[in-house]
């Protein structure tokens, strides 16, 4: 029985070894919780309150009943009444929305026209499960229940009618590439020179504390543009992939983005004592990234808690910000809020980051 | 301020959470001299080096470098001092040549300047054949050498030497030697630590850590004539039973075994040590083939000032 003795010896090893890693024994606790909880609660094929805006230029009874009757679907949350159909297609366009409802002024004659629609639904069709679900709302067992003859409206579907995945999924892919390596390469390159003593004769030498940081992070800038500039030639010769905004606008998103992850590498770097963590800690970023930053599944889907989290990752404001650019042909000045929040996070990952860099072995 | 001094402290101390690493060691280090910190590991050698180069704040305490103070105008410093830590800690994916020529950038050597330091580096350091190759394929000569080139390449004032010796074999540990001389010749102080009797012996001036405190320090010749100890050779047929009853004494400090012989040292009050050591030996009923005084190598020094609770000792004497 010599045999189980030394398993035995080894087994109680690794145990003892791993309660002493604190952060590999939080994970093994952690990582089904988040994933139980991502799954169970947050990722929803069947969104409900999508953002949604109501252009009513009818404004009689039978409209107001109408947009209510659709309301209390509870598949769209009514967040802007507009007075143009054109106020409608820029709310889209900026993001804030993702349905449109168009009465026009003659809604309630249309309304008795069977054979004519009565109005129009405006959906974004830059994610298809969203336009799945809004489609859903003029279905008939939706609009059975609404009385007289069932009010129609023309669906109609912006940026992405041909329904085609990769047309969502390329520019979101952006974001997944450059969370993984931008954050992964810069942590475990500081972690690597820390674990090898490298960073001990460094910081001997005359180089100032934030010059080695630019420095480090300078070829990664370089690396994720070209990533990024690489998806992009792929997604249109591959899945013509359209590009309806502006490409500095959409460089200049992808270069903030870049930076914003090059900076949570460095935090990540100066919390983890050695590789192996560094990769654990990016893992736990990356993550929540594709699976609450709208990139998967519908943001409007999510439960409050899990939106509130989607906020906090940068991934989340560059993905509104790379599909309204690349798929609605937004301007940066229509997505300011989004880019607001990407340059929040940047500068506060990048206070921490140089607060904990500091030139001592302390 | 001593214009003589490379290195003058003053109660430096650090802690490390609760545990004292090094403790008020006040130390005054002469220019162009090879100044040694003996101590065995853990006495505090590599943190204060660490201190001195800025590396580590000092918790208390007052230290000038090079007539800089530290931490404050460590960056200053910078330019000035050379480190070679104890762990080869260059990168061993890059070749010998990119070594040298990334630290002499980082030193921010103009072109040719770096250049010409590269060459005259590995040409002094045998270092010219391995310039291709990866510097962690280099033996642990090789690395040491390539380490103290790569430390020496902006001509500094001041050399800090972690153990650097520790992965190298006795053949290039006396090469290793003989370039450092070359270097104070030059007019380089050098600092180093080591737990190498042999090496500590070869400096100018010594200081001798222990538990983070200063134990002794001076030259190797003044300590040792200094020692406060009388140091006795005893040969006698059984000398692990006769090394025992001696260390049963409280006035005998410690007893080394070297062969068939008995290193003792004795309690300095104990003035004669000789007869006191050789009457122990007899009466415990071993035979003294030979009994006689010796002047005091630098391990006795070394060992009598690190004695655990000497004064315990001496109080049990007297």
């Amino acid at each position: 029985m010599k045999f189980l003795h030394r398993i035995g010896a080894v087994a109680a090893k690794e145990v003892r070894q791993l309660r002493r890693d604190r952060l590999s024994f939080g994970m093994i606790v952690a990582l089904p919780i988040m994933q139980l909880l991502l799954f169970g609660y947050a990722i929803n094929m069947d969104p409900r309150h999508l953002s949604a805006a109501v252009a009513d230029l009818s404004g009689t009874a039978a409209s107001r009943q109408y947009v209510h009757d659709l309301a209390q679907s509870q598949v769209i949350d009514i967040k802007h009444q507009v007075g143009s159909a054109e106020a409608l297609e820029a709310l889209m366009r900026a993001g804030q929305v993702s349905v449109g409802i168009y009465l026009p002024p003659d809604f309630e004659r249309r309304l008795a026209q069977p054979d004519r629609a009565a109005g129009q639904l405006l959906i974004d069709g830059s994610d298809t499960v969203v336009q799945a679900a809004a489609a859903s709302l003029v279905s008939p067992a939706r609009t059975a229940p609404v009385a007289d003859a069932p009010p129609t409206l023309e669906i109609r579907t912006y940026y992405n009618p041909e329904r085609r995945s990769p047309v969502n999924t390329v520019p979101g892919l952006i974001g997944i590439i450059l969370t993984m390596t931008m954050t992964l390469f810069t942590a475990v390159a500081i972690v690597r020179e820390r674990e090898r003593g490298n960073l001990e004769l460094l910081i001997t030498t005359p180089i100032r504390s934030w010059e080695l940081m630019v420095a480090k992070i300078l070829p990664y800038i370089f690396i994720g543009l070209v990533q990024a500039s690489l998806i992009f030639w792929l997604g249109d010769s591959l899945f013509r992939v359209p590009m309806r905004g502006d490409w500095l606008d959409a460089y200049a998103v992808i270069l903030l983005f870049i930076v914003a992850n090059l900076a949570l590498g460095l935090m990540i770097s100066t919390l983890a004592s050695n590789q192996f963590q560094a990769m654990q800690m990016t893992f736990f970023i990356l993550l929540p990234s594709i699976l609450l930053s709208g990139f998967m599944f519908p943001f409007d889907g999510m439960p409050r808690a899990a939106q509130w989290i989607a906020e906090v990752l940068p991934m989340t404001h560059f993905m509104r910000l790379i599909r309204g650019i690349v798929l609605r042909g937004a301007e940066l000045g229509e997505l300011r809020g989004e880019l607001a929040a990407l340059g929040a996070f940047l500068a506060i990952a990048l206070t921490v980051a140089v607060r904990r860099f500091d030139k001592t072995l302390d | 301020m001593n214009e003589g001094l490379a290195i003058r402290t003053r109660g430096l101390t650090r802690d490390f959470g609760a545990l004292r690493a090094v403790d008020h060691v006040d130390l005054d280090v002469p220019r162009s001299r090879i100044y040694g910190f003996l101590g065995p590991n853990g006495s505090g050698k590599s943190t204060t080096i660490r201190m001195l180069c800025g590396l580590l704040t000092p918790t208390e305490g007052s230290a000038t470098v090079l007539g800089h103070a530290i931490p404050a105008e460590a960056e200053a410093l910078r330019r000035k001092v050379g480190y070679m830590t104890q762990k080869f800690s260059l990168y061993e994916d890059l070749t010998v040549r990119e070594n040298l020529d990334f630290m002499a950038e980082v030193y921010a050597l103009r072109r040719a300047r770096k250049r010409d330091r590269v060459d005259t580096i590995s040409e002094r350091y045998g270092l010219t054949r391995l310039l291709g190759q990866r510097a962690g394929t280099l033996s642990g000569g090789q690395k040491q050498r390539l380490a103290l080139g790569a430390a020496l390449l902006h001509d500094p004032e001041l050399l800090f030497l972690d153990e650097p010796t520790s992965a190298v074999d006795p053949e290039n540990r006396r090469a290793f030697w003989e370039s450092l001389f070359d270097l104070v010749e030059a007019g380089t102080t050098i600092l180093v630590s080591t737990h190498y009797m042999d090496e500590a012996e070869r400096c100018h001036e010594l200081a001798i850590l222990d538990q983070g405190r200063l134990a002794a320090s001076g030259s190797p010749q003044d300590l040792a004539r200094d020692i406060d100890a009388r140091v006795v050779l005893l040969r006698t047929d059984r000398p692990r039973s006769a090394g025992k009853a001696l260390h049963a004494e409280p006035w005998v400090l410690s007893v080394a075994q070297v062969g068939n012989e008995l290193r003792v040292l004795a309690d300095k009050a104990q003035e004669d040590a000789v007869a006191a050591v050789a009457a122990r030996v007899r009466a415990a009923g071993y035979e003294v083939a030979h009994c006689e005084s010796v002047p005091a190598s630098l391990e006795d020094v070394f060992v009598a000032a690190t004695l655990p609770n000497r004064t315990a000792r001496r109080e049990r004497a007297a």
